[in-house]
C-alpha cells in the first residue's frame, strides 16, 4: 500500500480524504509508542526548527506542539501573544514577514480570526499548522478526537457520535465534523439554538451531521458523546438566559450519559467547567477519555510534524540514488507482517 | 533459505551460550519475520523461548528528504527490557549500514544491552559506515548498479533471493 | 482616433450606448487619499465606462458643508475625467445623530442625501431627513441595515458561514432596515432611493412598495448580481457560470463587502427585479481602499470592492447567460440612474463597448488605486474602448482590434 501524502499544511481537514485521515492516525500509533518509552524521544527531526506562534492564550496545546516537537528532537521557538509585538499592534502581515526571515521549518499558528492560518500559510515558505483560528477549525484536536474514539470503538463507521454545547463559537465541533465523518461517523449536534449556527440550525447541515435540540434524545443510543465548553460571556451576550438552565438542560450527567451505548466513550477537549457542561463524577468516571485525549494528542501533533517534514513532496537530491538503495534496506511502505509476539 | 536461518541459530546459539540474557529484535519490515524463524529456530533446537521484538527504524532515518513517499511509521514491538541483554538484530540484506545505524540509535533509546549483533541473509557490500554482520547468511558481491530483493512466504507469498538489474533514474 | 464618429465606431462593430452613470462610488478624497483621489477614481470611471459618477460623502472630513461641496467640484473639474456628482450626507458628520443643512446643501450642488457606509439609525431622525429632504426636492440614498442584527457580522449568515465558523450578517439586517424605510417614506412622501439591495426578500418588499405607489427607487451592485458567499470560502465561480472554476485560497478579504455576498437564490432574485424593473439602477458601490486595509486578517479587513473597471464585463455575462436583456441592463446604467436622482441624461456623454474583447483583471491594470477586487486574475469579456464626456474624448482604450473580425 503506497500512501500518498502531499500536503504542505494542515489548515482543517475539511478537503482531506478517509485515506489521509487514517494515514495520520496510524502514523499516531508509532508514535504514541515512542511515548510510551524510557527515552521518549526520537530522532527524525533533529535539526528542524517549529516555531509555535500562539496569538491567543493556549496553555494545553502549545505545551502538547512542544512536547510533540521535541520528542521527534526537533528545536522549539515560542512566541506568544504576550512575548511579541502582537501586543503592540503589529500586523499579520508583519508578523508573517518576520517569521518568515526567521525561517523554521514548520510554523504551529493559533489565532483569534478564523482564517488568519490561510493568511499566513499563503505568505511564509514554512508548512503551517493550524492550531485553532477563531470559530473556524481546530484540526489536530479533531484528528486526536478521532484517534481517541477509533482506538476505544474501532472502525467508526457508521458510529454516532453527539458534539453538544457552544457549537456556534466552537472550531472543535467544525474539526471534529471535518475528522469523523470522513472516517464513516455520523455526528448529532446538540445544544441551545442560538449557539447554533443558523443554517446548520435550519436544516442545512455537512452530509453526516443532524441537529437535535434534547440533548436526551440526542445521546439515547450514541457511541460516544464530546462536550464542549461553555464560555461565561455567552449569557451576558445575550444567547443563554443563565449558565444554571444550560448546565441542567445540555451538562453531561450520570444519569444522561448511561443512555449511550454501553461503554460509549465521554470526551471534552478541556479546560473544563466541571458542573456546566460536564459533571466531576462523569468528567472523572469510568466512560471519560479525557485523559486519554491529552496524551494522544501529542501522538497526533508528533504524526503531523513529521510528516509535514518527511511526506512532503519528493526532493530527490539530484545525483543521489533511488530511494531503495539509500538506507540498504527496504522502503517502508511495503505489506508486513503483523502481529509480530 | 530454510537451512540457512537453521545455520545462523546455531551460530548464534553456539556463540552466545547463555542463552537467557539473549533477546531477537527484527528490523522492520523483513527483519521480523526473520527474526521470529530465528527464534522458532532456537526454541525447536534448544527448547528455549528468546524473548522476540520488532524495531520500526522510520524515525532514525536519515534520509529523510530523500523518501519520495508517505513514510509509514509502524510500531516499535519491544515489550521485555533491553537492559543487560545481548540483543541480535535482524535484517534481511546488509548494505550501506545506515539501516543498522538507525536500528541501533533506536535500540539504545530502549535502554542499555550488554551487546548488540547483527545477523542478515544477505551482504551485499557497499558499506558506507563502519559497520559489520557477525551472522551472515550469504555473501553476495554485487554492483551498485544492481537491487537485491529478499521475499518471504510471510509477506510475499514465497522464499526467494532476487539480483535485478536497476532502472536507470 | 481622438474624436468621437458614432457611425463609424457602430459599423466597425463597437457597441455605442450613452455614458453610464454610477449612483454610487467612494473616491475617498478628502482623507483616504492612499485609497483613492477624486481624480484616479474619474479615471477609473472613464474605463468602466461610467460618465458620470455620485461621489459618497464619507470622506474625513464628511461631505456635510457647502464649503465643501464646492471644493469637490472644483477638483473634480480638474480632474478632467468623468462627471462627479456631489453627494452630501444626511447627518452632521455623519454621525447620525442631527441633521445636516440639507437645504443649503441642496442649493450648493448636492444632488442627493446619504449617510452611506451606515444607516440612519435613528427612525425618528430618518423621518425628519425624509421629509427635509422632500423640501428640498432630492432624493436620499439610504444605506438599509439594522445595525444590531447584523452586529459584528463579516459575510453573508448562511451555510458558507456557517462552515467557515465567521460571524453572519443575516439577510433580514437589510430586510428589516428596508421595511422601516419603507414605511417611513409612506409617511413623509419623499423620494427613498435604496442603496445596494442584495437580498431576494429585499427586492420583493421594494416590488410590493411600487405597487402600492411609493416613490421608493433601488440600485444593485454588478458583484453581487455575479458573486455569492461560496466566494469566501474560495468558490470562484460565477453565478452563471455551468461548471465550478478552480478555488482559491478561502478567507480573502477581497470577498469583504458590506452588504456582504449572497447566496444563488439571492442572485436570481436580483436578476429578476432587474428584469421587472423593481431594481432601477446598477450602481458599482466602488468601495477602493489601500492594501494596508485588506492585507489582513478576515474579520479586521475593509469591508468594499474596487468595482469601477469590472462592472460591465459581469453584467454581459448575464445578459449572455439569458439572465436579462442587454437594453435592461444599459436603461439601468443609463435612463434608471438618472430618474432616481431627477436628472437628464447628458446629451453628449458616450459609452464605447467591444463586447468580444478578453483581458485579464490585474492590480497593474487598475486605473483605481484600489487593487481590492476577488476579480484578479480572472479573464473577463467585454471591455470599455472608448469614453466621452460631452463630446469630448476623455478615455481612449484598445481600439486597434476590429470586433467585428473578431465575430
Amino acid at each position: 500500500m503506497k500512501v500518498t501524502w502531499s500536503r504542505r499544511h494542515v489548515l482543517e481537514t475539511d478537503d482531506w480524504s478517509r485515506e489521509e485521515i487514517e494515514h495520520v492516525l496510524d502514523t499516531a500509533n508509532g508514535m504514541l509508542e515512542v511515548l510510551s518509552r524510557p527515552i521518549r524521544r526520537a530522532p527524525p527531526l533533529r535539526g528542524r526548527t517549529v516555531i509555535l506562534f500562539f496569538a491567543e492564550a493556549s496553555t494545553r496545546t502549545r505545551v502538547s506542539f512542544e512536547l510533540a516537537a521535541k520528542a521527534l528532537s526537533a528545536d522549539v521557538v515560542n512566541i506568544t501573544a504576550t512575548g511579541s509585538s502582537v501586543e503592540k499592534g503589529e500586523s499579520l502581515l508583519d508578523t508573517a514577514r518576520t517569521l518568515e526571515a526567521l525561517g523554521g521549518d514548520v510554523l504551529v499558528i493559533r489565532h483569534g480570526s478564523s482564517g488568519a492560518p490561510y493568511f499566513v500559510a499563503q505568505r511564509v515558505g514554512a508548512a503551517v499548522i493550524n492550531a485553532g483560528d477563531g470559530a473556524h477549525a481546530h484540526p489536530t484536536q479533531g484528528l486526536l478526537d478521532a484517534y481517541t474514539l477509533r482506538a476505544k470503538l474501532g472502525d467508526l463507521a457508521g458510529k454516532r457520535i453527539v458534539v453538544v454545547g457552544d457549537v456556534l463559537h466552537s472550531r472543535v465541533a467544525r474539526s471534529d465534523i471535518n475528522a469523523l465523518v470522513p472516517l464513516g461517523a455520523r455526528v448529532t449536534l446538540s445544544g441551545p439554538p442560538t449557539l447554533l449556527p443558523a443554517a446548520w440550525r435550519c436544516g442545512d447541515l455537512p452530509s453526516g451531521v443532524g441537529y437535535e435540540p434534547d440533548v436526551d434524545r440526542a445521546l439515547d443510543g450514541a457511541d460516544g458523546v464530546i462536550a464542549l465548553r461553555l464560555q461565561r460571556e455567552r449569557q451576558e451576550a445575550g444567547l443563554l438566559p443563565s449558565i444554571r438552565e444550560y448546565a441542567r438542560t445540555w451538562g453531561l450527567t450520570e444519569p444522561r450519559v448511561a443512555t449511550m451505548r454501553p461503554g460509549a466513550p465521554v470526551m471534552h477537549p478541556g479546560p473544563m467547567n466541571e458542573g456546566v457542561e460536564i459533571d466531576a463524577a462523569v468528567a472523572h468516571g469510568a466512560r471519560s477519555l479525557i485523559e486519554e485525549q491529552v496524551t494522544n494528542g501529542v501522538a497526533v501533533r508528533m504524526a503531523l510534524l513529521y510528516l509535514l517534514i518527511a511526506g512532503g513532496e519528493p526532493r530527490l537530491i539530484v545525483g543521489a540514488e533511488p530511494p531503495t538503495s539509500i538506507a540498504g534496506g527496504e522502503p517502508p511502505a511495503t505489506p508486513l507482517p503483523t502481529g509480530v509476539v | 533459505m530454510r537451512r540457512t536461518v537453521n545455520r545462523i541459530a546455531h551460530e548464534i546459539v553456539e556463540r552466545e551460550r547463555d542463552l537467557s540474557s539473549l533477546a531477537i529484535v527484527g528490523i522492520r519490515a523483513r527483519g521480523d519475520a526473520l527474526a521470529k524463524r530465528l527464534r522458532d529456530a532456537i526454541r525447536a533446537n534448544e527448547g528455549v523461548e528468546v524473548p522476540l521484538g520488532a524495531l520500526d527504524i522510520t524515525l532514525y532515518r536519515d534520509d529523510l528528504t530523500r523518501v519520495g513517499y508517505a513514510p509509514v511509521v509502524r510500531e516499535t514491538a519491544i515489550d521485555f527490557t533491553v537492559d543487560d541483554r545481548v540483543v541480535v538484530l535482524v535484517d534481511d540484506v546488509l548494505f550501506t549500514g545506515r539501516t543498522v545505524r538507525a536500528a541501533m540509535d533506536a535500540l539504545v533509546d530502549y535502554g542499555r544491552p550488554r551487546a548488540i549483533r547483527l545477523a542478515v541473509l544477505v551482504d551485499r557490500g557497499h558499506r558506507e559506515l563502519p559497520i559489520r554482520a557477525d551472522f551472515v547468511g550469504k555473501n553476495v558481491p554485487t554492483s551498485l548498479g544492481v537491487d537485491v530483493r529478499v521475499r518471504l512466504v510471510e509477506s510475499d507469498g514465497r522464499d526467494e533471493v532476487e539480483v535485478v538489474e536497476m532502472a536507470r533514474v | 482616433m481622438t474624436t468621437f464618429d458614432r457611425r463609424a465606431l457602430e459599423a466597425a462593430g463597437y457597441l455605442v450606448v450613452p455614458g453610464f452613470i454610477d449612483l454610487h462610488v467612494h473616491l475617498r478624497e478628502p482623507g483616504f487619499e492612499d485609497s483613492e483621489t477624486i481624480a484616479s477614481g474619474a479615471r477609473a470611471a472613464l474605463r468602466g465606462g461610467f460618465t458620470t459618477v455620485c461621489a459618497m460623502p464619507n470622506t474625513e472630513p464628511a461631505i456635510d458643508s457647502p464649503g465643501l461641496i464646492a471644493e469637490l467640484v472644483a477638483r473634480a473639474k480638474a480632474a478632467n475625467a468623468a462627471r462627479v456628482l456631489p453627494v452630501a450626507t444626511i447627518t452632521r458628520g455623519r454621525k447620525g445623530k442631527e441633521l445636516a443643512d440639507l437645504v443649503e446643501l441642496a442649493a450648493a450642488g448636492a444632488v442627493a442625501f446619504s449617510d452611506d457606509g451606515s444607516p440612519v439609525d435613528d427612525a425618528r431622525l430618518f423621518r425628519s431627513a425624509l421629509e427635509y429632504a422632500r423640501a428640498a426636492d432630492r432624493p436620499v440614498l439610504e444605506h438599509p441595515q439594522d445595525l444590531a442584527l447584523s452586529a459584528r457580522g463579516v459575510m453573508h449568515e448562511g451555510r458558507v458561514s456557517a462552515d467557515l465558523g465567521l460571524p453572519g450578517i443575516p439577510a433580514a439586517a437589510e430586510e428589516a432596515a428596508i421595511a422601516r424605510d419603507l414605511a417611513l417614506a409612506k409617511l413623509s412622501g419623499a423620494r427613498l432611493h435604496l442603496q445596494h439591495v442584495s437580498t431576494a426578500r429585499s427586492v420583493e418588499l421594494v416590488r410590493r412598495a411600487k405597487a402600492d405607489g411609493l416613490a421608493v427607487t433601488c440600485e444593485v451592485t454588478p458583484h453581487h448580481l455575479a458573486l455569492t458567499d461560496a466566494w469566501v470560502a474560495g468558490d470562484r465561480t460565477v453565478a452563471w457560470e455551468g461548471r465550478p472554476s478552480p478555488r482559491a485560497t478561502p478567507f480573502d478579504a477581497s470577498t469583504k463587502v458590506n452588504p456582504p455576498l449572497r447566496t444563488e437564490g439571492d442572485v436570481r432574485a436580483l436578476w429578476d427585479a432587474l428584469a421587472d424593473g423593481t431594481i432601477d439602477a446598477i450602481a458599482t458601490d466602488h468601495a477602493p481602499h489601500a492594501s494596508v486595509k485588506k492585507d489582513v486578517e478576515y474579520d479586521l479587513a475593509a469591508f468594499g470592492i474596487s468595482g469601477l473597471e469590472t462592472a460591465l464585463p459581469l453584467l454581459l455575462g448575464g445578459v449572455d447567460a439569458g439572465w436579462a436583456a442587454l437594453d435592461t441592463v444599459i436603461a439601468a446604467l443609463t435612463t434608471g440612474p438618472a430618474r432616481v436622482l431627477g436628472i437628464d441624461v447628458p446629451d453628449d456623454d458616450w459609452t464605447v463597448v467591444d463586447r468580444a474583447a478578453t483581458w485579464i483583471v490585474t492590480a497593474a491594470g487598475l486605473a483605481s488605486k484600489g487593487k481590492n477586487t476577488p476579480l484578479l486574475g480572472r479573464e473577463l469579456r467585454g471591455r470599455v474602448v472608448m469614453s466621452v464626456v460631452g463630446g469630448d474624448v476623455r478615455y481612449e482604450g484598445d481600439l486597434r482590434a476590429a470586433p467585428l473580425a473578431v465575430r
